[in-house]
């Protein structure tokens, strides 16, 4: 099985008796952008933090990279980028320095130009020697893509990025993330804008009460038709029939 | 294991508490030195050192949650740490409750005092923890962290206060052995006390796990009823 | 690991907040144990060691909170917890920017203690130091442990001190012991026990602290 980013079997993850994530299996192949939806409380932050081994599962097995991760999963860190609607950014800093001090964690080889690079790229470099306290949440975001981005990840994981941000900042984010994904990079995004999903994935999976209700390409679908489904899977009462997987 | 913790342990925990106090208040005979407070002595001295054997209990329990994750240790070691502050609360109650008649004094600054005061505060701490904590494991986590470091730094707390102590001039007389019971009746008392008292811990450490074990378990089928689990 | 000490490093020149406030802090601890020793009393100099080292301690002890609290904006430390590096590292990175911080402090802080204390200014002001170094070692392995605990409970700012002053107690009575008796000009080696106590507690808590600080970190 060559070019699997990341693949689950029965992954699954608990928090004192409650269980946010039963037995999810999953593949995302390189180069794919799979959007995650669900309602709150599905399981779709968890997934996307056990994704980043910031948190260990409970049960199951994951792969990143087509390797186990396991105690820490440091290897598999260097290749992941986690964009979260937290920053990340130390607000005392400016976003070079901040850039700087991720650059150097990450062990990026030439890590001057890179940061100078990157704040050209998402366009803050009016902006660039202000802390990040007096940034704009829009201008705030771009910095933690960028952040993400400083060690040109394979993988991507996005756990709803369009939060708070207005139009044009939202409109910036989805191209910077259609060229990121352009340039070979593997996304997994959770977010509720269903819009934007579809606009910027090919294909989606739906969270519910931490199962894995549908999963599969969306490219052909114009939005009323997937909200249609999306509602049909979460209205669906509880206990209430099997797991609906319905993978085309 | 269960049938013989459920069945077995309370009579048998009964019946030697029973003698114990009965040897106590009864059987032995009355110190000459000291009069008859010394018969605190014989509750004093089991308590102080299963408060011990109850935070090593801890310590090791929470060395075992951390490296295999599961909640019967975590379990083990919350209320290990329960019973401890309960039996250290009584050890620094009855320890002055003694010493004021005896030495003349409420405290003193002692090594071996010291550290219980010590160990009760770290048990407070270790309590505190895990109420204020977050949700899910990590208050078991914190706890752990707290039960290893604690259980390292103990040895290191009585070293130092012993130090401390003995450079200066002793202000007071200075504890006495707990041996120095020449009485062979003295004795037996007080091998059935520390019976006594480490069966009343095993039972009330059982108990109160069942406690917990069985509130998990409601918990879990709570879960389930409500379509999560 | 350099890059997070100077991280640190940079936001504290940035800011200078945790430097302020170890410095107030410990101003303010001196100020008040002054007013509880009689100003004529000749056994003033006496309570020197032990006020000394209480300011140290409750000045640290509002360092070490800080220095979580900062990482808490923004889910910092999520961030650094993405990086590709072991906790280990991330833990020894903070313990030694935690220690500079309290280290530099002193420099202001034992100055204003002989001031208000009155203490001969011997040579055994190295001494004294050298028990600042060691014992600020220890404090930090265990405070900063602590710290990423405490910070995370509801019960935050009186947590951290809970936590710490019980485990702190050799290295607090050391520390006092080998002050003592350097400002009375007496040589080093009558404190090496309780130098080499220092040592290894640093050491001791420095390698648990190292092993178990994933434990106190993640989720």
């Amino acid at each position: 099985m060559s070019g699997a980013v990341i693949e689950t079997r029965a992954l699954g993850r608990r928090f004192a008796g409650v269980t946010a994530l039963h037995a999810l299996d999953l593949t995302v192949w390189a180069g794919e952008a799979v959007a995650v939806f669900g309602p709150n409380g599905a399981g779709k932050s968890t997934l996307l933090r056990l994704l980043a081994t910031l948190l260990r599962p409970s049960a199951g097995v994951l792969r990143l990279f087509e390797h186990a991760v396991n105690d820490g999963g440091a290897a598999a860190r260097r290749r992941v980028g986690f964009l979260s609607h937290q920053s990340f950014l130390y607000p005392d800093l400016t976003p070079t320095e901040n850039l700087d001090f991720y650059a150097r964690m990450f062990r990026v080889s030439k890590p001057v130009e890179r940061v100078r690079a990157l704040i050209e790229r998402v366009g803050l470099t009016g902006w660039a020697h202000r802390p990040v306290r007096t940034l704009s949440r829009g201008l705030e975001q771009r910095c933690a893509l960028a952040r993400a981005l400083v060690h040109e990840p394979d993988l991507l994981l996005l756990d709803e990025p369009f939060t708070g941000l207005d139009v044009d900042a939202s409109t910036m984010l989805a191209s910077m993330l259609r060229e990121t994904h352009a340039s070979g990079t593997t996304l997994l995004m959770t977010t509720h804008d269903m819009a934007r999903g579809l606009d910027i994935c090919r294909r989606a999976i739906i969270l519910t009460r931490g199962r894995l209700m549908w999963d599969g390409p969306i490219a052909a679908m114009s939005l009323d038709e997937f909200e249609r489904e999306y509602h049909a899977l979460t209205q669906s009462p509880p206990g209430l029939g099997t797991t609906d997987r319905c993978s085309r | 294991m269960r049938k013989l913790a459920d069945v077995i342990l309370p009579p048998v925990t009964l019946a030697a508490m029973l003698s114990a106090i009965y040897m106590v208040f009864v059987y032995v005979p009355t110190d000459k030195v000291q009069g008859i407070v010394q018969r605190i002595f014989y509750f004093h001295v089991p308590l102080a050192i299963m408060a011990f054997v109850a935070f090593g209990t801890v310590a090791v329990a929470s060395v075992m949650f951390l490296w295999r994750g599961t909640r019967t240790w975590d379990r083990v070691a919350h209320a290990a740490a329960e019973v401890g502050m309960l039996f250290c609360t009584l050890v620094l109650i009855t320890g002055p409750i003694w010493a004021r008649p005896v030495w003349g004094t409420w405290w003193t600054w002692d090594a071996r005092l010291t550290t219980t005061l010590i160990l009760w505060l770290i048990y407070a701490a270790y309590l505190m923890l895990r109420s204020t904590s977050g949700p899910g494991d990590q208050g078991a986590r914190y706890a752990a962290v707290l039960g290893i470091v604690g259980a390292v730094d103990i040895p290191i707390i009585n070293r130092s206060v012993y130090w401390w102590r003995t450079i200066h001039p002793a202000v007071l007389v200075t504890r006495e052995g707990s041996s120095g019971l020449a009485d062979p009746r003295m004795q037996s008392t007080l091998g059935i006390c520390f019976l006594a008292f480490f069966l009343l811990f095993l039972w009330l450490l059982w108990v109160r796990n069942e406690n917990m074990r069985l509130g998990d378990e409601v918990e879990a089928l709570r879960q389930q009823a409500l379509g999560q689990a | 690991m350099l890059a997070l000490i100077r991280k640190d490093l940079q936001i504290e020149f940035r800011t200078k907040e945790t430097l302020a406030a170890l410095l107030l802090l410990g101003l303010l601890t001196l100020v008040v144990l002054s007013f509880a020793f009689d100003p004529t009393s000749e056994l003033r100099g006496e309570a020197a060691p032990g006020a000394l080292w209480v300011a140290v301690i409750f000045a640290g002890v509002l360092g070490l909170n800080r220095s979580f609290l900062a990482e808490r904006e923004n889910d910092c430390l999520q961030g650094l917890l993405l990086c590709p590096v072991d906790r280990g590292s991330i833990y020894l990175a903070k313990v030694a920017s935690n220690f500079l911080f309290m280290l530099v402090a002193q420099f202001v802080i034992v100055p204003i203690c002989i001031f208000f204390f009155n203490l001969p200014v011997t040579l055994g002001l190295g001494g004294v130091f050298l028990s600042l170094v060691l014992g600020l070692l220890g404090f930090a392995a265990i405070g900063t442990l602590f710290a990423a605990i405490a910070v995370r409970t509801r019960a935050r700012e009186v947590m951290l001190p809970l936590l710490l002053l019980p485990l702190a107690v050799p290295v607090f009575i050391a520390g006092v012991k080998v002050t003592a008796q350097m400002l009375v000009g007496k040589p080093l080696a009558d404190v090496a026990p309780w130098l080499n106590l220092m040592l290894g507690f640093d050491l001791i808590f420095l390698v648990v602290g190292w092993l178990v600080f994933e434990y106190a970190v993640e989720e």
